[in-house]
């Protein structure tokens, strides 16, 4: 392998972290299997595998958090081994969690000097903490008041919180679990941005990620884990994202996107005319029609699942909506459901499903009224409709009985999509269909979408994700600041289309209202 | 209590964790029974077994209603005053002579007494989710302005059933017996079936679960979460109402410290019987159990010399908080 080393740092042959032979086993099973991996100075690694791979846990083994189970650390060449997170810590080891933990209630400062608080004396040094806060904000390129409460602040600007705090630990390596999941393509670049000056001042980056167009442009070299096992580790510039996803999948995905014709102009579904949702969406009209597939698209905060949540009757708002030739209002899910449209948030966990319950209880919530017999809940009935949505929709488990919260993400979202589909909604509003799931999964997703559209219900897809709304949907509508700003169709889904209307570059047709 | 706490923590590990927990009441219930047999071995005795029992009904059957408001996501603390108001109410009706019939006269009161109970807890459910009040602090105030009904209507005395026909009338259902299976015994055992049967095969027994389990959840599956709530607080006031019914003819009359503390005892019954406080998990005969336990600890005390029973207080509120201990034992698992 060749010594590539960018933004100037050395090629001294001695790795700043080496793991060689490194295994984690769990009870009987191998969740990692002899991994070598090396971490220089002044280099983005990227870790790439799907869901299971074993990424986490080479994760929480080189952050302290799991002690291997054969194999060894080494840091500048000596053996080390590591208590804990703390001890990994001071040996320069950071890691960025994937979720955001921060405490709401707190301030930006409050955050970043959480467990570590400066004082004078018996008092706190605010004034210090709030200096140093703003100082390591802007290091990253971010500008927020040290004061504001962390509630208030949007997911991005508190990854930048999260960021903050950690880097205030003097750290040698810094490794980032996933931290665009749920940013918008402008804040994911900014992400990036802040990453490249780390690994400039000589700091390893070991960089985990399922979007490889983004890993194909941070990282310098990219490992792929595939089953617990090393599968490959090159250099990025040999790799193009197509290889990297054959690598993790393991074989060639021809295709994520199902092919589609074009649907005909076909009578509307549902019509929007001038809907308000106040605080977060004013003015919105759109047409869907029947077998569509209509995005939307924008930055988080542009007002798309709060729009789709008023719709629905989960926030109030106020418009004119006629949904199969009458004007309806709905007043909570209870009325949307009945009618025939279903919602399914993109908080899986929050919001969709009951993660402490099995997969039966999960399933027929929002149907249960099909389950009844008499006063009864018809238990067997329930259990041949699991048999039959575990079937439909290739949810992979071992067991029926286990919890829904122990499903992976990707076979969660596919729970989630069987128990609206128990309803037969004739509109499905899906938001952020994919969001922290896998590629494999993704694809068969993407093909539930396609064949729901087929058999002539119309979905709505709100996703951060450009590249699925331009794969998947028939139109796109684009929202900026609450209103929708721009429509954009055949020819004109594209990226660069849609993040000029998104972010106010190019203002569309619908500004003018 | 402390050995029969960390000896339920080391049940078999044979099945699953919750499986673990549901068994963990019914395991501290068998091991009392053997420490009150050598405490005392008058105490296993039929006859005193059923008057143990035939006693813990009234918290057995007020917890059945804090079930369904727990694990819903809520908190009544304002039961033991409810008992006190609700029953004022109707030994003041009794009184009122507005029936002449005598059995008419009862039937009527416990109606009323049953649509009182209902009325409360629907005031309960209305304030904490219309009004949107935190239950610990709805049912706070609810509990002052129930005893201080009561305290009023009593004038700070008592209130007795006068008539003494329907007194008479009234009083086997208390001390009443079928086939010497005393009536209280009974009714706990039916108000639980039913509460079981609710909880856990209808419709409305799974939304309770899944409001408990995540609100949010719940609302996004079309679940009306505030009605939810607050039929649980009135399932919860029409318990309060059964156990007033079986209370007013053992003593056949109330005074302004009816019911007190009768919260704490129905939450902690609730709790040994492995119901989350947080909601998401009901346990219905748990709950019977929980009621059992915290009778027979007090009977126990009585028929030892190990502990004063003036310390009673002081146990179950031990109990309580040992229970809880267990429960995240269990399920950090």
């Amino acid at each position: 392998m060749s010594v590539f080393a960018p933004g100037g740092a050395t090629d001294h042959a001695v790795p700043l972290l080496e793991g060689a032979g490194l295994s984690k086993t769990f009870g009987i099973v191998d969740v990692l299997k002899d991994i070598d991996l090396t971490v220089r100075a002044g280099e983005v690694h990227a870790i790439i595998g799907e869901n299971g791979a074993g990424k986490s846990t080479l994760m929480k083994i080189l952050a302290g958090n799991h002690q291997p189970t054969r194999g060894e650390l080494r840091i500048d060449g000596k053996p080390v081994s590591f208590a804990g997170p703390v001890d990994a810590e001071e040996h320069g080891i950071v890691l960025v969690h994937q979720e955001i933990l921060l405490a709401p209630d707190l301030t930006v400062a409050q955050n970043i000097y959480l467990g570590r608080e400066l004082g004078k004396g018996l008092a706190l040094d605010d004034r210090a903490m709030n200096e140093g806060a703003a100082r390591a904000v802007r290091d990253l390129g971010g500008d927020l008041d040290p004061n504001a409460i962390v509630s208030r602040l949007s997911i991005a600007q508190r990854q930048l919180v999260q960021i903050a705090r950690v880097l205030l630990v003097p750290h040698r390596i810094v490794i980032f679990d996933e931290p665009t999941a749920s940013l918008t393509p402008h804040e994911t670049e900014a992400l990036l941005n802040v990453i490249r000056d780390i690994r400039a001042k000589g700091v390893g980056v070991l960089y985990i990620s399922h979007r490889l167009p983004e890993v194909k442009e941070i990282a310098d070299r990219v490992t792929v884990l595939r089953d617990g096992r090393l599968v490959a580790s090159h250099e990025t510039s040999e790799l193009q994202p197509a290889d990297m996803a054959r690598l993790m999948v393991g074989r060639d995905v021809a295709k994520l996107y199902p092919d589609r014709h074009a649907a005909e102009a076909r009578e509307t579904v549902l019509n929007v005319q001038n809907f308000d949702v106040p605080g977060y969406a004013q003015n919105a009209s759109f047409n869907l029609r029947k077998g569509e597939i209509l995005g939307f698209a924008g930055l988080i905060g542009a007002g798309r699942t709060e729009l789709m949540e008023g719709l629905v009757g989960l926030r109030p708002g106020r418009g004119k909506v006629t949904f199969r030739g009458h004007p309806v209002a709905f007043t909570g899910v209870h009325s949307s459901l009945k009618a025939g449209v279903a919602y399914l948030s993109e908080d899986r966990k929050g919001k969709g499903l009951l993660l402490t319950k099995d997969l039966r209880t999960n399933l027929t919530l929002a149907s249960l009224g099909k389950f009844i017999r008499g006063f009864q809940i018809d238990r067997q009935r329930e259990s041949d409709a699991l048999d039959k949505a575990i079937e439909d929709f290739d949810i992979r488990t071992g067991t029926k009985n286990i919890l829904a919260g122990q499903l992976s993400g990707g076979n969660q979202q596919k729970l989630l999509l069987a128990k609206m589909m128990l309803l037969d909604p004739q509109v499905v509003i899906i938001d952020e269909p994919t969001r922290g799931i896998d590629i494999g999964n993704k694809e068969q997703i993407y093909k539930f979408i396609a064949s729901l559209a087929g058999e002539g219900r119309s979905i709505i897809v709100v996703s951060s994700e450009m590249p699925e709304l331009i794969g998947i949907c028939d139109r796109i509508h684009v929202m900026r600041a609450g209103r929708i700003v721009g429509e954009v169709e055949g020819d004109h889904m594209n990226e660069n289309e849609i993040v000029q209307l998104a972010t106010g570059v190019k203002t569309g047709a619908g500004e003018a209202a | 209590m402390n050995a029969v706490a960390t000896d339920t923590t080391k049940a078999p590990k044979t099945s699953k964790d919750w499986d673990m927990a549901a068994i963990a009441p019914f395991v501290a219930l068998a091991l009392l029974l053997v420490l009150g047999y050598f405490a005392n071995p008058n105490f296993v005795s039929v006859a005193n077994l059923t008057n143990v029992i035939t006693r813990s009904a009234f918290i057995a059957i007020i917890a059945l209603g804090a079930t369904y408001v727990i694990s819903s996501g809520g908190l009544d603390l304002s039961v033991g005053a409810m008992v006190a108001f609700v029953a004022s109410l109707m030994i003041l009706f009794m009184n009122s002579g507005a029936v002449a019939d005598p059995m008419l006269m009862l039937i009527t009161a416990m109606m009323l007494a049953l649509i009182l109970g209902a009325a409360c807890g629907l005031t309960n459910g209305l304030i904490t989710t219309v009004g949107k009040i935190e239950p610990f602090i709805a049912t706070l105030g609810m509990m002052g302005i129930y005893r201080g009904l009561t305290t009023w209507l009593s004038q700070g005395g008592s209130i007795t059933v006068r008539d003494r026909e329907l007194q008479q009338l009234y009083r086997p259902v208390y001390f009443g017996d079928v086939f010497g299976m005393p009536i209280p015994i009974i009714v706990i055992f039916v108000t639980a079936a039913i509460a079981a049967f609710v909880l856990y095969r209808t419709r409305y027994g799974r939304h309770v679960i899944a409001v408990g389990s995540n609100e949010e959840v719940a609302r996004y599956s079309g679940i009306s979460v505030k009605k939810v709530r607050t039929i649980a607080y009135i399932i919860q006031g029409l318990c309060v109402a059964v156990a007033v019914i079986i209370y007013v003819p053992r003593l056949g009359s109330t005074s302004a410290t009816t019911g007190i503390l009768w919260e704490l005892q129905a939450i902690t019954a609730v709790v040994v019987g492995g119901t989350a406080l947080r909601g998401g998990v009901g346990r219905i005969w748990g709950t019977i159990c929980g009621a059992f336990i915290l009778e027979i600890v007090g009977n126990i005390m009585l028929l030892s010399n190990f502990v004063s029973e003036y310390l009673i207080g002081a146990i179950q509120g031990a109990i309580i908080i040992i229970a809880m201990l267990v429960q995240r034992t269990l399920m950090r698992k």
